[in-house]
């Protein structure tokens, strides 16, 4: 039942067509307008973590995989990325490959053993290879451990696009978080989208109707690695840094957060509560260790009385898909 | 020095030998605990407790609190401290968890880890990362000297103290009355009720319980680790990857894990000290290849 | 045959221990129950008849309060019970026999026995009236409760609930999947209670085996009640009765 619905469903009635054109082009003229009302170096920041909980996302509301360790494909794109770029020399657009592949190859092993655990077992499994992947970071020579590695190069890009204007680089941030986050939708929209839903709906059903519901759930997991490593390695040459904190556990536990509080399970949800948590981080930084406890406490609201997050209950008044 | 053993190339000294195996088992008695509350509160909720490094964490600043302002020395708080930290949890699964019952498991599991977010973030504004000392009580200082080594008196109570309750709960569980309606209700709750039997409150005395297990070892650990609102978040990692090798499905079988793995990362400080860190983790990911629902775990 | 069985237990009174009227369930969006009335009096065997999807379990289901989803009124010795949780109703003196038994598979049989707590003022059948009503059940204290027969588990799961203390007992389709001698085995269970003055109301699609217990017959269709009649006008009843069974 639900498998022939998801595919009906795929077929997208023009409504939704013209909601999702309208919704895309406001989150395109916002990030136009942007920089002239805020400062560009937060705006760059709030994409690189809303790509991040884009990807998370796509785990969490589309396959029903709570992954509490994302962090680890974040912060090891950023670190490879930054590697890359200061040590070896590489351009930001192959510097960006790299990590990305590094998070993708990271994405592969974990992923593989992760989705074969016993479903309540997987969010401890992310847990613990995130911890593994820290306390790597912490020894390993080429992150200097406390001290992380600053003074990334910003460079040019493709040999030409000259990042260190942060005009220039604020576009190229843009480019890449509206590539990433297309690639997003595009993944749900798509028949793969749609199996991987009838798979979270009812996965015994889909199974004997043979598809096979690891191969789907680990290409979900791996992609949204891949997307995470696209934000880090972004990230590092945004703020020219790559640090512990982008593979600790906190980082972990924000973009949980942002993806509850914007609305799970929504395309643009993980955007507006990337937004926010990074206001609310900056807003609050000033009361230093009461933002944690905050977040929880906003944390834990959203999950007594506001599951569905800010832009699931538009979307559910309005009732449209967003 | 003692005798020396020379293993894969590395000279290690008996009493070095000795010293870390008896490391090994005081994290090992720490595992076993974590991981036995942990496997209860799953067996009768069906969730992942999250917060369950935030309640040990708990249980060691209670000791803690219990000495600093009201006198209570340590022998108050290893029964003080489990059942104040335990009526937390208990207050916690009624008003919270219990709302959230009837929904997708997914958000009891958030619910938990936004919990140990706000407990973890309190006592970090109030205490700041530095740990606060907690003393060894008079009665288990010193050491006994055994011939091949030399035994610390609170590291030999440690294990004996966390062997004796875990004993104590797989007898409670596996053996007596109160165990039998634990049981019946992890199997068939519904079942359970249609005799009369009050299972919702059954079920928030057991999250109590099994926090309060948190909070005992942390009362343990106090004297050894220091008080520092970080300790949970450091150890419950790899409490969930000794949870994943033991499986859920068996109390003993969390336990014994606990207890292995704990010595099995002392070992390795012994004779490959840059792994000792994340050998749980790798053992968790070859278990994972192999059986997958863990060495005592039921399949699904 | 089934004239001399019921002349042996005393004459049920008129009181209504169990009155369901205007009884509707659902299951999720699933609306089963359509409005079911039906009493049962006290030391009356009542049956409930129908076929598979019929309706018949959840009718049971929602007296006790497992199902969820209910409106109506269901009043049990006086008290509704509608509204309220399933222990609440189990201690009023209500006991229920599921259908796939619920033997607990991690307790032994003696813990399964002596699981339920007495619930009601007259207290809990002594063990030895139980081994009395259940010899077999002597001999396999020990084993595990998933160790059991068919018949075996559903022998303990009657001497279960008779342990309650409940005077009120909800039977659904104790006989399914047993073999013919223990069916005759559970059926003289019954009529030992019955005699005892024990109210049952019985969920059974067998109905020859109900016919040599029940006073009365209630049959059920697409989640309401169509027919209800007497024991003695069951002669009657059969041809309709086949087409609405599907027999």
């Amino acid at each position: 039942m639900a498998l022939e619905a998801a595919v009906a469903a795929a077929d997208m009635t023009s409504k939704d067509r013209r909601v999702s054109a309208i919704a895309f082009a406001i989150l395109v003229a916002l990030i136009v307008i942007a920089p002239f009302f805020a400062y560009p170096f937060f705006v760059m920041q709030a994409m690189c973590f809303a790509l991040f909980a884009c990807a998370f996302n796509l785990l969490i509301g589309y396959a029903n995989l709570l992954s509490l360790g994302h962090a680890m494909f974040f912060g090891l794109a950023s670190y490879v990325c930054a590697h890359a770029a200061k040590v070896w020399g590489l351009e930001p657009v192959s510097a960006i490959a790299v990590g990305v592949a590094a998070s993708a190859a990271l994405g592969f092993v974990t992923g593989a053993l992760a989705i074969r655990s016993a479903g309540i077992y997987f969010a401890m499994v992310t847990v613990a290879f995130s911890q593994m992947v820290f306390f790597v970071c912490v020894e390993a020579p080429f992150t200097h451990g406390e001290d992380g590695i600053q003074a990334v190069p910003q460079g040019k890009a493709l040999g030409f696009i000259d990042l260190s204007n942060p005009w220039i680089l604020y576009c190229f941030v843009a480019v890449v978080f509206l590539f990433g986050f297309l690639v997003v939708q595009r993944a749900v929209n798509s028949p793969f989208g749609e199996i991987l839903k009838a798979i979270r709906e009812n996965e015994p059903r889909a199974v004997s109707l043979g598809y096979r519901a690891l191969q789907y759930k680990l290409a979900a997991f791996v992609l949204s690695a891949v997307i995470a490593g696209l934000a880090g390695a972004t990230k590092a040459l945004v703020v020219q840094n790559a640090s512990l904190t982008d593979v600790s556990f906190s980082t972990s536990g924000e973009v949980v957060l942002m993806t509850l509080v914007g609305g799970m399970g929504t395309f643009y949800g993980p955007v507006v509560g990337a937004l926010i948590v990074i206001a609310m981080q900056n807003y609050l930084a000033q009361f230093g260790e009461w933002v944690t406890v905050i977040q929880g406490v906003v944390f834990v609201a959203c999950v007594l009385a506001f599951r569905r997050g800010i832009v699931g209950e538009l979307a559910a008044r309005a009732k449209v898909s967003l | 020095m003692g005798p020396a053993v020379n293993i894969f190339g590395h000279a290690i000294s008996m009493p070095q030998l000795y010293g870390q195996l008896l490391i090994g088992l005081i994290n090992g008695s720490f595992y076993a605990l974590l991981s036995l509350g942990l496997a209860v509160i799953f067996g009768m909720l069906t969730i992942v407790n999250f917060a369950h490094g935030a309640f040990y964490m708990m249980g060691a600043f209670a000791a803690y609190f219990l000495l600093q302002y009201t006198g209570l020395n340590y022998w108050f708080a290893l029964i003080l401290a489990p059942l104040i930290v335990g009526a937390i949890g208990a207050v916690v699964e009624r008003l919270f968890l219990k709302r959230l019952a009837g929904f997708d498991p997914l958000y009891s599991l958030l619910l938990t880890f936004g919990l140990a977010l706000i407990i973890q973030g309190l006592f970090q504004n109030f205490y700041g990362a530095s740990g606060m000392p907690y003393a060894i009580p008079k009665q288990l200082t010193g050491a006994y000297n055994l011939g091949f080594m030399f035994l610390p008196v609170y590291r030999g109570w440690v294990i004996v103290a966390s062997a004796v309750v875990c004993f104590a709960t797989w007898l409670i569980i596996e053996k007596t009355k109160l165990g039998a309606y634990l049981r019946a209700a992890t199997e068939n709750p519904t079942m359970v009720r249609a005799f009369g039997i009050n299972v919702p409150r059954m079920v928030t005395l057991t999250y109590g319980f099994g926090v309060a297990l948190a909070a005992f070892a942390g009362v343990l650990a106090a004297p050894i680790n220091q008080v520092r609102p970080g300790m949970g978040a450091d150890i419950i990692a790899v409490v969930f990857a000794v949870v994943v090798i033991g499986g859920m499905g068996s109390i003993l079988g969390s336990i014994v894990t606990g207890f292995v793995l704990g010595v099995v990362e002392g070992l390795t400080k012994v004779f490959y000290p840059e792994a000792s860190n994340t050998v749980v983790f790798v053992i968790m990911a070859i278990v994972l290849l192999i059986r997958p629902t863990g060495l005592f775990g039921r399949a699904a | 045959m089934a004239e001399a069985a019921i002349a042996q237990r005393p004459a049920a009174s008129a009181t209504s221990v169990l009155s369901v009227k205007g009884l509707q369930a659902w299951y999720n969006e699933s609306h089963i129950l359509h409005g079911i009335d039906l009493d049962v009096r006290e030391g009356e065997v009542v049956t409930l008849l129908g076929r598979n999807g019929a309706g018949k379990t959840t009718t049971l289901k929602a007296i006790m309060g497992i199902v969820r989803k209910r409106v109506g009124s269901v009043v049990f010795d006086g008290k509704e019970l509608i509204g309220l949780s399933i222990d609440r109703i189990a201690r009023h003196g209500v006991a229920f026999c599921p259908e796939e038994r619920a033997i607990f598979a991690s307790l032994s049989v003696k813990e399964n026995l002596f699981l339920p707590p007495p619930i009601s003022k007259a207290g809990a059948m002594s063990v030895e009236h139980i081994f009395a009503l259940f010899p077999n059940l002597r001999e396999r204290l020990s084993s595990g409760g998933g160790k059991l027969s068919g018949g075996e588990q559903q022998m303990l799961a009657i001497a279960r609930i008779l342990r309650t203390g409940a005077r009120f007992l909800m039977l659904d389709e104790p006989t399914e999947g047993l073999a013919p001698v223990i069916i005759q085995q559970i059926g003289r269970t019954i009529a030992e209670l019955k005699r005892e003055g024990f109210t049952i109301l019985l969920v059974e699609q067998n109905f020859r085996f109900a016919s040599t217990l029940a006073d009365r017959f209630f049959v059920m269709e697409h989640g309401r009640i169509i027919d209800t009649f007497a024991n003695s006008e069951l002669e009657g009843r059969m041809d309709r009765l086949h087409e609405a069974l599907g027999v």
